[in-house]
């Protein structure tokens, strides 16, 4: 071999060398590396937990494969019909009575021209700044036997299905104002002028226009109070008595019986109408996108007496309530000794000297939540942005995209459940996580993965799909992209984003409840353990707490909002 | 001229799709080329191509000599502009266009000047300190535009840039970017579906379907010498009007005998059945001769500048119609009338034939 | 300057090291005793073994028995300490105890202890049921103290008693178990029958029933006894009574692991000293040598049920599922 045919193969070598590094450039690289951050953190901790629990189900306690007998011993149990039928009317009946509610107080708040409306906004809301256990400690004081108002009950036990009904319309209420009052302001204000122009009644207008334009809005609140109510174990814990629903009858045959397989049967059997409401509301969610489009006028409504004065007596109403309830866990929170001393004091407060665990878990709450908002935001908005504006690996961001949308379908116990499973397991090197507050955050990542991918998803949609074409075009690398415009334009989503995942963290207790260790326990789950112990009177002071943590969190939210406004929402001004 | 851009056998398949089927195309240093078709043809996709923006599955891209086929778009030459605008939102006018300049490493003094100099030349100069959204369909195209070629790029893509604006505005962008582009000479690559558009603006279009390339020409050529049936029927209005060979020198159309024109002998096979194209404005009403056709006149549409006369081949019902366009002053003295008689000439020279529809036969193209 | 600072380094990093060279080990214990004492129990015994530090893992008894069989594979606790028997016993039979015979065993109560012969587990103290009585209640809906367990079924008492689901609570089974054992396993099924008519509900957790007579919301609450003393300390106008025939388990301690400090950790838990703790919060404790000194129970002894733990454990299953089958299909919870 010459020199000339060395010099010969060593061009050849480059360029084929040269053309594949040419071939992977640098923006497919980090959507690469992004993409596989995503598809490894879904599969972690979305899928491997899951098919964990589908295994164990069909295993008897010494890991044996037993195919579908633990099914066939499951539904021999005439107590699993009365959990199913407990569970099916409790959720139908909260979904209807929501669902009429809500609707009424957002119709209220968006098509009316009644006073105090920002006051009601707020006041309807607030009911999702607390832990779905504290409607329940509310409602003992208001109506249990030594209540300040149990005669309004008639004599009725407010332990069992009113109790749980109650502090499940509570709280589910706000997130059904969420969902009703979106899809009642985006109402064409077309259609009630030629409604006017027609001569038809106001009445009737609200039966063909209105009422049929919230119809999908209508259907995914009630689907979505349906999943939360079948899911939601809380309230059913403490105020249940001895109505016992699906959601109970996991902690049940974890907690009293050590039944792995068993609690697996029954988190499938929950699993399924979660699944089946989740199903729906994606086909729901489709149809609703081609009903209000560009051209549309939005609704203004004009002042109308009777209706406001109307609007306004209902939402007095109902805010009155609402601030009854919370209220009251404020009051049962400050009596020193309840029902027995009455006297006022912060002698709850005094964690330290209540619990070993003092302020800890409050604390605990505060770091989760915190970590849990900005691990969260960042790697659920990176996601969204690597699926939805990505160029190459359409299959992979495909696969992602359903992946990302699943774990709305999954009740918070099964996923702990899932998880005890899965990272309990000596062959996973991934256990080293069990107990930590990493897995409480990435846990409590994955709950509330959906909604939060899905806000991110609708802002990026706003921006103009060629957007990553005309800046590789001039030459723009994405990353600054990124930093220069989307992000910006997506600020007031993404502080949304943080705010939903810090809230939720700061209230949730069914997924974590299984997964928490001593160093790391939530305050959430502390006001379940107080509560047990008899130390209601601290239960409901750690509720508020958590409840006033939220709402400073809210105000942070509002204000940031207001802080970048100027800067990065300029140009949506018109 | 010489070759700026030259594609060699390029195929696209998205899963058992195919979007281009071998494409091989040359462009000129400086040309003006459309590529036409009907939505899903394929011509977006070939456009990106181009761009790095969709990777190839198999083929060549060159550009000025040198081979882009895997580079990804950032590695290329081009600038582009979009039927969406694709502005960045919460960036002023000016900071769209600095944007780029500013990230090539200009400096400030030289940004400034750049972007005042492309906003002059748009005609933007007093919107440069708006948001995009408070300006006008036609208004935000020309930021595009002026995004696009702030960079002096040696190809400027343009994929359907009017397609979202109205009549007026379309075509006064129309001559505003054939002015610029012909001041600048830079080479450029535009899909549009509409079909007058092409004509219009390009030296060179591409016609396409179904991922093929159905024909490459100047207007003129695509107009007037239709390689296909499909480029026929595509662009502009095109009469089919099925006639039957009697021998080299004779072809029935309806009940009328008329003499095969020179360039079609070569496929009259005695028996076969043809399909003659013929532009409207290629037809006209005469007096009964010996080379006319007699048709029944069935409708007839004012349409300003001339008539558009609706007709049915005599005693043959079953017949696609027969449009005829009659220039104003002559229909003034022809006084047609709807249910008469009529007969039709035809300018022979302008006559193609294309393998019936009815009746699959070889493919026997005649120009 | 520049010295001094290296100096300064060096020391750092030499302090440093000695500390780690001292290294105190760590001992994961898990536990269901009552928060408050964990704290008393751990510094006494790290002022005898300075060299080890007590990591608790507290829960209730569902949760940590839960856990630890979750945990089966791959356990994370070294000593299980204040744990039911009746769990103990399961742990044992999963293989997640090991066999370990602790220092100065023979002074303690064999009866509290694992009653197989390779022993695993030892008893601390007994933890038993009682009935939460509320006085102020009572007196409002004129019902008289109950003093057994028959009075309870008596039509006075309908829809005033709460209990603990034996299905969700350790506490439950504990108590239907001595009923099975000492009543007959007949009668205490219609006993439970009768009583079932008389519940207003059933409980998810073992101390609720008890927490509930302390907030007046039922008058009655079958439930753990400690629950009720603490309660009646806080101010809750309780009595607690111990009817003859009250469920009862011994806590105990158990191994996990083995290595010389968790050992050390289990010797100590079965101590005097360690007795000594226990007997301030639990009227009977191991210990032969540990009495009460106050009599807050002072007939508790007699009135322990016979408690066979072996057949405690063995017919669970069993007795949970034809208990559930009964009561908790009820159509309509009673007011």
């Amino acid at each position: 071999m010459n020199i000339t045919q060395i010099n010969k193969l060593k061009n050849m070598l480059n360029k084929t060398v040269g053309s594949y590094f040419n071939k992977i450039s640098h923006e497919q690289l980090i959507l690469f590396i992004s993409l596989a951050i995503v598809t490894f953190f879904l599969l972690l901790f979305v899928v491997g937990p899951l098919w964990e629990m589908l295994r164990s189900s069909v295993l008897n306690s010494d890991d044996d494969f037993v195919g579908l007998a633990n099914f066939t011993e499951y539904f021999s149990s005439n107590a699993v019909w009365y959990s199913l039928k407990n569970t099916f009317t409790l959720g139908i009946v909260v979904m209807l009575v929501v669902g009429s509610l809500a609707f009424f107080y957002a119709y209220a708040l968006t098509r009316s021209c009644m006073p105090a409306k920002g006051v009601f906004r707020v006041l309807g809301m607030a009911p999702i700044l607390a832990p779905s256990l504290l409607p329940a400690i509310s409602l003992i004081y208001l109506f249990g036997k030594q209540g300040v108002a149990t005669e309004i009950l008639l004599g009725n036990s407010i332990y069992g299905f009113i109790g749980i009904t109650l502090g499940l319309i509570f709280w589910t209420f706000p997130h059904a104002l969420m969902i009703l009052s979106t899809s009642l302001r985006t109402s064409d204000a077309r259609l009630y002028e030629s409604a006017k122009a027609l001569k038809i009644s106001s009445f009737k207008t609200f039966f063909v226009i209105t009422l049929p334009a919230a119809k999908y809005g209508l259907i995914s609140t009630l689907i979505v109070i349906f999943t939360l109510v079948v899911c939601d174990f809380g309230v059913a814990k403490v105020i249940g008595g001895s109505y016992n629903v699906l959601a109970t009858d996991i902690f049940k045959q974890v907690v009293g019986q050590q039944n792995f397989s068993m609690a697996a049967v029954t988190s499938l059997l929950l699993l399924l109408p979660a699944l089946f409401a989740f199903i729906v509301d994606r086909w729901v969610q489709k149809k609703q996108q081609n009903l209000f489009d560009s051209r549309s006028v939005p609704y203004h409504p004009a002042p109308q007496p009777l209706r406001d004065g109307l609007c306004f007596v209902y939402c007095l109403l109902i805010s009155t309530v609402i601030l009854v309830v919370l209220g009251m866990a404020i009051y049962g929170s400050l009596v020193t000794f309840w029902p027995w001393n009455k006297a006022l004091s912060f002698n709850n407060y005094n964690f330290a000297e209540i619990s070993t665990y003092g302020w800890s878990p409050f604390w605990n709450s505060i770091q989760l939540a915190s970590w849990t908002a900005l691990l969260g935001t960042v790697l659920i908005f990176i996601g969204a942005y690597s699926i939805e504006k990505g160029r190459s690996f359409i299959r992979l961001r495909r696969f992602l995209q359903m992946l990302s949308v699943l774990p709305m379908a999954v009740p918070g116990m099964v996923l702990g459940l899932g998880y005890i499973f899965f990272f309990n397991d000596v062959n996973n090197p991934l256990n080293v996580l069990y107990g930590s507050m990493l897995l409480l955050v990435l846990n409590t990542i994955v709950h509330y993965y959906t909604v939060a991918h899905m806000t991110a998803v609708a802002a990026l949609k706003q921006l103009p799909v060629e957007l990553e074409a005309s800046a590789a075009s001039i030459k723009l690398p994405q990353y600054k992209l990124f930093w220069k415009v989307t992000l910006p334009v997506c600020l007031p989503a993404v502080f949304d984003i943080a705010a939903y995942l810090f809230i939720n963290a700061l209230t949730t207790t069914s997924a974590v409840v299984f997964l928490y260790s001593t160093d790391t326990i939530p305050a959430s789950v502390s006001v379940l353990n107080m509560d047990d112990a008899g130390q209601t009177g601290s239960a409901a002071a750690m509720a508020v707490m958590i409840m006033l943590a939220a709402m400073l969190a809210k105000l942070m939210h509002l204000l940031l909002d207001k802080l970048f406004d100027n800067s990065t929402q300029a140009w949506r001004k018109r | 001229m010489q070759t700026y851009l030259r594609l060699e056998n390029v195929v696209k398949q998205f899963g058992q799709f195919t979007a281009l089927q071998q494409i091989s195309l040359s462009i000129k240093q400086g040309e003006f080329v459309c590529f036409l078709g009907p939505s899903g043809c394929g011509k977006t996709t070939l456009l990106r191509s181009i761009a790095g923006l969709e990777p190839v599955t198999s083929g060549c891209i060159f550009q000025a000599g040198v081979e882009t086929t895997h580079l990804p778009p950032e590695k290329r030459d081009f600038g582009i502009v979009f039927q969406s605008y694709a502005l960045f939102p919460n960036l002023s006018v000016r900071d769209n266009i600095a944007i780029g300049l500013q990230n090539k490493g200009f400096t400030n003094i030289e940004c400034i000047n750049l972007v005042d100099k492309w906003l002059e030349i748009v005609g933007l100069l007093s919107e440069a300190n708006k948001y995009p959204n408070k300006l006008s369909g036609g208004q935000q195209q020309r930021v595009a535009l002026a995004r696009a070629l702030a960079l002096s790029p040696g190809l400027l893509l343009l994929d359907e840039p009017l397609s979202a604006l109205d009549a007026k505005v379309r075509s006064h962008l129309r001559e505003e970017i054939c002015q610029l582009q012909r001041k600048l000479g830079i080479t450029t690559v535009m899909v549009t579906h509409d079909q007058e558009e092409a004509l219009a603006m390009a030296d060179r279009i591409v016609v396409m379907n179904n991922g093929v390339i159905e024909q490459i020409g100047t207007p003129q050529e695509i107009y007037e010498k239709p390689a296909s049936r499909f480029v026929a029927d595509f662009v502009g209005t095109t009469n089919f009007i099925s006639v039957s060979m009697i021998n080299q020198h004779l072809m029935r159309i309806g009940e009328d005998l008329l003499t095969v024109p020179e360039q079609l002998q070569d496929l009259a096979i005695s028996g076969c059945i043809v399909d003659l194209a013929i532009r409207p404005e290629s037809l006209y009403f005469c007096e009964k001769g010996k080379e006319t056709i007699s048709v029944n006149i069935e409708f007839i549409e004012f349409q300003g500048a001339y008539c558009q006369v609706e007709c049915k081949l005599w005693g043959d019902l079953s017949a696609h119609s027969i449009y005829v366009n009659v220039p104003i002053r002559e229909a003034r003295k022809l006084n047609l009338m709807v249910q008469q008689t009529r007969y039709l000439a035809m300018d022979i020279t302008h006559i193609n034939a294309y393998p019936s529809e009815k009746i699959m036969l070889k493919s026997v193209v005649a120009t | 300057m520049k010295t001094r600072f290296m100096k300064t380094a060096i020391a750092t990093v030499l302090t440093l090291c000695a500390t780690s060279g001292y290294a105190v080990q760590q001992v994961t214990v898990y536990t269901a005793f009552e928060t408050d004492v964990l704290a008393k129990y751990k510094n006494a015994f790290e002022q005898e073994n300075p060299d080890i530090v007590i990591k608790w893992v507290r829960d209730s008894t569902g949760i940590m028995t839960a856990k630890l069989l979750a945990e089966k594979n791959n356990p994370r606790a070294e000593v299980v300490w204040g744990l039911a028997g009746s769990s103990m016993a399961l742990l044992k039979n999963e293989g997640i105890l090991k066999i370990y015979t602790p220092k100065n065993l023979a002074a303690l109560d064999n009866s509290l202890n694992d009653p197989q012969s390779n022993q695993a587990w030892f008893g601390n103290d007994a933890f038993f049921n009682a009935i939460c009585f509320n006085d102020i209640v009572a007196k409002q809906l004129n019902l008289p103290k109950p003093t057994s367990w028959n009075d309870l079924i008596k039509p006075i008492y309908k829809g005033h008693i709460a209990m603990p689901n034996p299905a969700s609570s350790g506490t439950g089974y504990m108590q239907v178990s001595a009923w099975l054992q000492n009543m007959g396993e007949q009668q205490a099924w219609s006993y439970m029958q009768k009583l079932d008519n008389n519940i207003a509900h059933y409980t998810h957790s073992g101390s609720k029933p008890c927490v509930q007579a302390g907030m007046g919301e039922v008058a009655i609450g079958i439930s753990t006894a400690s629950r009720g003393a603490k309660l009646k300390t806080q101010g809750a106008p309780l009595t607690v009574i111990i009817p003859n025939g009250i469920g009862w388990e011994s806590e105990a301690v158990g191994l996990v692991k083995e290595s010389d400090a968790a050992k050390r950790v289990v010797d100590w838990s079965i101590s005097k000293n360690a007795n000594k703790l226990y007997i301030e919060m639990y009227p009977v404790v191991a210990h032969k040598e540990v009495t009460a000194t106050t009599k807050n129970f002072p007939n508790i002894k007699s009135a322990m049920a016979k408690m066979d733990f072996a057949r405690m454990g063995d017919e669970r299953a069993s007795v949970l599922k034809t208990w559930s089958q009964k009561f908790d299909s009820k159509s309509e919870p009673k007011s």
